[in-house]
């Protein structure tokens, strides 16, 4: 897919994600989890846990929070930032659902590429 | 820059200046300790709960291995340094391990002080410093036999009451005439050696010891006088002296101990020194909370601030022994310039003794009633003029203004930078604080963020009144512990509700029972997922958003994000043909690491999640199902080889273990269970330490269960002896749905069976057949759901989505 012509590029359909689940999409700059909640909104984060790189994608959804599976850093989707005692960060992407299809947002990508 | 930290010794002291470092420059160093001692950290000051059975060495780590790593910390465990080159700034372990430094801290603490008397060397005489000490003092004291102590000081006491904790008959010799002169004036000391002889503890005062005999091993102590006291076992608690010995040979200025300035740097700019070795204005320290003053200066120190300096403060001292007390602190000799202030009350057994100087007191020693001791230290070292309160001023703070107050109100009344944690220096204002701006609710809270009675946790009452004061009706100490922040109820409760009404499905139960979040956490959604499973088998549908990713995809996440797989080997039992597919398997993955692990299996390491699907299909191919080694569930059935080939076999313990495992596998538990079955009592598959356990013998089968090799090490506790084989199994079957239907998520058998009982537990499955059986039953029922090989239901299309990516994306042009 050539990213340099669109800004939002499909990634797949909503049903693609279980709820309260997550997918990775690879890309040149590292995986970003693809997060579905229970009430089917979507969220992309990095999946790179600051803390020492857990896969977030293969954590446990929550509420529109994911614990990290190595060592259970819990972060917002909605702001990439950690929740309670822990301090972090974990990049956001842009990512939109038209009808069924998942959209994600490349110049963040880019962004992170450059 | 990152600069290179090492340090010497692995202490209390050097712990706390860590934790100051890294809270005020997180990223200076690269830190690499050496410790002679082959552990973490932990709270030497705890060692007498261990003791004397009260604590296990578990809750009393301060640091364990994860904190290290995530510091980034090299830590040698058991490596003693025995060279400082300053010229090259490298330090040598006697391993022969070098470490070069930019800055290096000593912090090597001091040893105990062996009196020079003849058989001082002889096995049994021991010193009370670390835990291989009391770890000798506890297998010593399994003979029951006599132990002499020697050394009526705080150490020697609370070692003196740990051993007949542990049911040894003890006799404490002291040089002088009472106890713990140091801190105890005569009186109180007098007392003290009461309480002691009434709990039947003999007390030798005056009593100098002349020499220890005995063949190889101690037989008895002769003291000056002539007396000889039969013994097992001596313990010298004589005094410490401070570890100088390597800071000297380096060509540091040593006296008593290493010394350093009032920011903790030695002779050498690059080397400072901190806790019990180090001499600081002349003095030496051996209580924790200078040296805790010491580790906050040496950290500000290195993390280029010069600022502050340490500074003597008075100490107040505890003796950690159950039942007893006691408190003393500052100065209480006798002088032509001090006053006294003495309050005895004889038939309850209590003596308190201010002494005063120039309206200030500056000594306290209380003994039966000690809850004022805080209060009058804080008075110590405030310099608090008491002329207005002299009148009443021994009654303690409760009589301060009028009326009595009760507890809470005094502990209300303190000022904000009263100290409630001496150990750790933390004052009520603190504690207020944390409580309020972070929500804490209970003791466990507020020593997680401020450290307040972590160490020897004497101010436990202070800090609950300080909740209570602070929260009012919102702190209940009794309270169950709840789930997790998303409900009130506990494990316990919500086990009891999901079966009265009979809810089956997660969002029946936050529904019904009320849960605060919408959809729960990462903590309470897979432990609801496992009681459902657990207690509705047929009409559940596991909830798979709500398992942890291992039990998700059937492997073991690793640290790199990758998995490891572990295929099933019936009892650890093997052939050509399987080992031959395994390593076609990891051939043809590319799967960097294969080893062999405890429970008998071989696990492949480091495969890539993609890869998981095709590599369970070629395992499949070849007979294997999962091993489970990453579920709470039936783990692995251990065997020996048993009567087929041993010459002391007397079972056939590999057949019963496969047997077990065929019968056993794919049930779900509430923590991971894993067993043995051994086929005499010389125990090779090491059952007695097992969840559960088999320990076959002429007459039958012996059941054992509740044992723990991990965190916790616990031998098991017997269930019985059954005669068949059959009878075997169909007691341990019961045994473990009990623990399935009365376990809390994450709770291992041991826990469940300390909560339940043991007497219980033997009671319903060994006593009562009819229970038994019902047991039995529901377990095989629920294994109609469970026996099912998750792998093989993978490789044909489940749960497709777990393994491949949504979309893989290329940048085009983009660059
Ligand atoms: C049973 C007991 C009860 C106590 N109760 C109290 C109490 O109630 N209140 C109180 O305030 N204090 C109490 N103390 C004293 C307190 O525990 C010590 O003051 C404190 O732990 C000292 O800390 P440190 O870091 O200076 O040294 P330590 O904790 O002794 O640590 C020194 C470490 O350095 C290691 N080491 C030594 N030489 C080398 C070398 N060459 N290379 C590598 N490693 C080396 C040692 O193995 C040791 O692990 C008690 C002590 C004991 C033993
Ligand atoms: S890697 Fe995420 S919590 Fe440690």
């Amino acid at each position: 897919m050539n990213m340099a012509v669109q800004s939002f590029i499909e990634i797949g359909l909503l049903a693609d994600i279980p709820r309260l689940g997550a997918r990775c999409v690879r890309t040149p700059e590292g995986r970003i989890a693809v997060f579905r909640t229970a009430d089917d909104e979507v969220y992309a984060l990095e999946d790179r846990c600051p803390h020492r790189g857990g896969p977030l994608s293969q954590g446990i959804v929550h509420g529109s929070s994911v614990t990290c599976p190595l060592h259970n850093m819990v972060f917002s989707l909605k702001t990439g930032e950690a929740e309670g005692a822990d301090e972090g960060q974990v990049r956001t992407y842009p990512v939109r659902i038209e009808g069924e299809r998942l959209l994600l947002h490349v110049d963040a990508l880019r962004a992170l590429g450059a | 820059m990152t600069e290179k930290l090492v340090i010497i010794g692995n202490g209390m002291a050097p712990g706390r200046m860590l934790e100051h470092l890294f809270e005020c420059a997180p990223d200076a160093y690269r830190v690499t300790i050496f410790n002679a001692e082959p552990r973490v950290n932990y709270d030497r000051i705890l060692l007498s709960p261990v003791l004397s059975g009260e604590k296990s060495f578990e809750e009393i780590v301060i640091h364990g291995d994860g904190w290290y790593i995530d510091h980034d910390i090299t830590l040698y465990k058991g490596h003693k340094i025995v060279e400082i080159d300053r010229a090259a700034k490298t330090v040598r372990s006697e391993h022969g391990e070098v470490a070069s430094y930019d800055k290096l801290v000593i912090a090597t603490g001091s040893a105990p002080f062996i009196i020079p008397v003849p058989g001082k060397d002889l096995a049994g005489v021991l010193t009370y410093r670390d835990l291989d000490d009391v770890e000798a003092m506890m297998l010593a004291a399994k003979s029951r036999g006599r132990a002499v102590v020697i050394g009526g000081g705080l150490l020697g006491l609370e070692a003196a009451a740990g051993l007949q904790a542990q049911g040894m008959d003890v006799t404490v010799i002291h040089l002088m005439p009472t106890l713990m002169e140091r801190q105890l004036d005569p009186a109180a000391g007098y007392l003290l050696q009461r309480e002691l002889e009434s709990r039947g503890i003999s007390v030798l005062t005056k009593a100098s010891t002349r020499a220890i005999h005995g063949e190889t091993r101690v037989q008895s102590v002769e003291l000056e006088d002539g007396t000889v006291i039969p013994a097992d076992l001596v313990v010298m608690a004589v005094g410490i002296r401070p570890n100088a010995q390597l800071a000297g040979e380096a060509g540091l200025e040593v006296n008593r101990g290493i010394v350093v300035d009032a920011r903790m740097q030695t002779s050498d700019p690059d080397i400072l020194a901190l806790g019990e070795c180090a001499e600081v204005g002349g003095a030496t320290y051996g209580l924790v909370a200078p040296l805790y003053q010491m580790a906050n200066v040496a950290a500000r120190h290195l993390a280029g601030d010069i600022g502050p300096v340490f500074a003597d403060q008075s100490t107040a001292t505890r003796l950690k022994v159950t039942g007893v007390d006691l408190y003393s602190a500052g100065d209480f000799a006798e002088g032509e310039d001090r006053e006294e202030i003495v309050l005895r009350d004889a038939s309850a057994g209590v003596y308190k003794r201010l002494v005063l100087k120039e309206n200030r007191i500056i000594g306290a020693v209380l003994y039966g009633e000690a809850a004022d001791g805080p209060w009058f230290f804080d008075h110590i070292r405030n310099r608090t003029d008491i002329s207005d309160m002299r009148e009443t001023l021994i009654f303690g703070q409760a009589y301060q203004g009028g009326a009595p107050l009760d507890p809470t109100a005094a502990v209300a009344a303190l000022p904000d930078d009263a100290e409630i944690c001496g150990c750790n220096g933390v004052c009520k204002g603190k504690i207020v604080g944390a409580i309020g701006e972070k929500g804490l609710t209970s003791l466990d809270d507020v020593r997680a963020h401020t450290k307040a009675s972590a160490s020897c946790g004497t101010c436990s009452g202070l800090v609950e009144q300080l909740l209570s004061v602070t929260l009012g009706d919102a702190y209940n100490p009794q309270a169950v512990k709840p789930m997790c922040g998303c409900t009130d109820l506990g494990h316990g409760d919500v086990r009891r509700l999901i079966k009265a009404k009979e809810l089956k499905s997660i969002p029946a139960v936050m529904q019904e029972l009320e849960w605060k979040s919408s959809h729960g956490c990462a903590k309470c959604r897979p432990a609801l997922n496992y009681y459902l499973v657990a207690d509705w088998p047929q009409d559940y549908a596991d909830d798979y958003q709500s398992r942890f990713i291992n039990e998700r995809v059937h492997a073991n996440i690793q640290k790199d994000g990758t998995y490891s797989v572990v295929p099933r080997m019936w009892g650890g039992v093997t052939s050509a043909t399987e080992l031959r597919a395994i390593a076609d398997v990891v051939d043809k993955f590319d799967i960097p690491t294969v080893k062999v692990t405890g429970g008998q299996r071989i696990d492949m390491l480091g495969v890539r999640k993609e890869d998981l699907p095709a590599v369970w299909a070629d395992l499949g191919k070849a007979g294997f199902v999962s091993g489970h080694a990453y579920a709470k569930g039936l783990r692995t059935v251990k065997t020996c080889v048993g009567s087929e080939w041993c010459r002391f076999g007397t079972q056939d313990s590999t057949g019963l273990g496969i047997r077990i495992e065929k019968f056993m596998w794919g049930s779900w538990t509430p923590a991971k269970v894993k067993m043995a079955v051994s086929g005499c009592p010389r125990n090779c598959a090491e059952a007695t330490c097992k969840d559960v356990g088999i320990i076959c013998v002429d007459s039958g089968f012996e059941i054992h269960f509740a044992g723990a090799a991990g965190l916790d090490i616990k031998g098991t506790e017997v269930l019985g002896l059954v005669k068949t084989e059959d009878a075997a199994l169909e007691h341990i079957v019961a045994l473990v749905q009990m623990y399935r239907e009365q376990g809390h998520y994450l709770e291992r058998i041991y826990k469940w069976a300390k909560r339940v009982g043991i007497d219980e537990i033997r009671e319903q499955i060994l006593n009562d057949p009819e229970r038994r059986k019902a047991w039995f039953d529901r377990f095989v029922f629920s294994q109609k759901f469970a026996q099912v090989d998750p792998w093989s239901e993978r490789v044909s299309g489940k749960d497709k989505h777990e393994f491949n990516p949504l979309a893989t994306l290329t940048l085009e042009a983009a660059e």
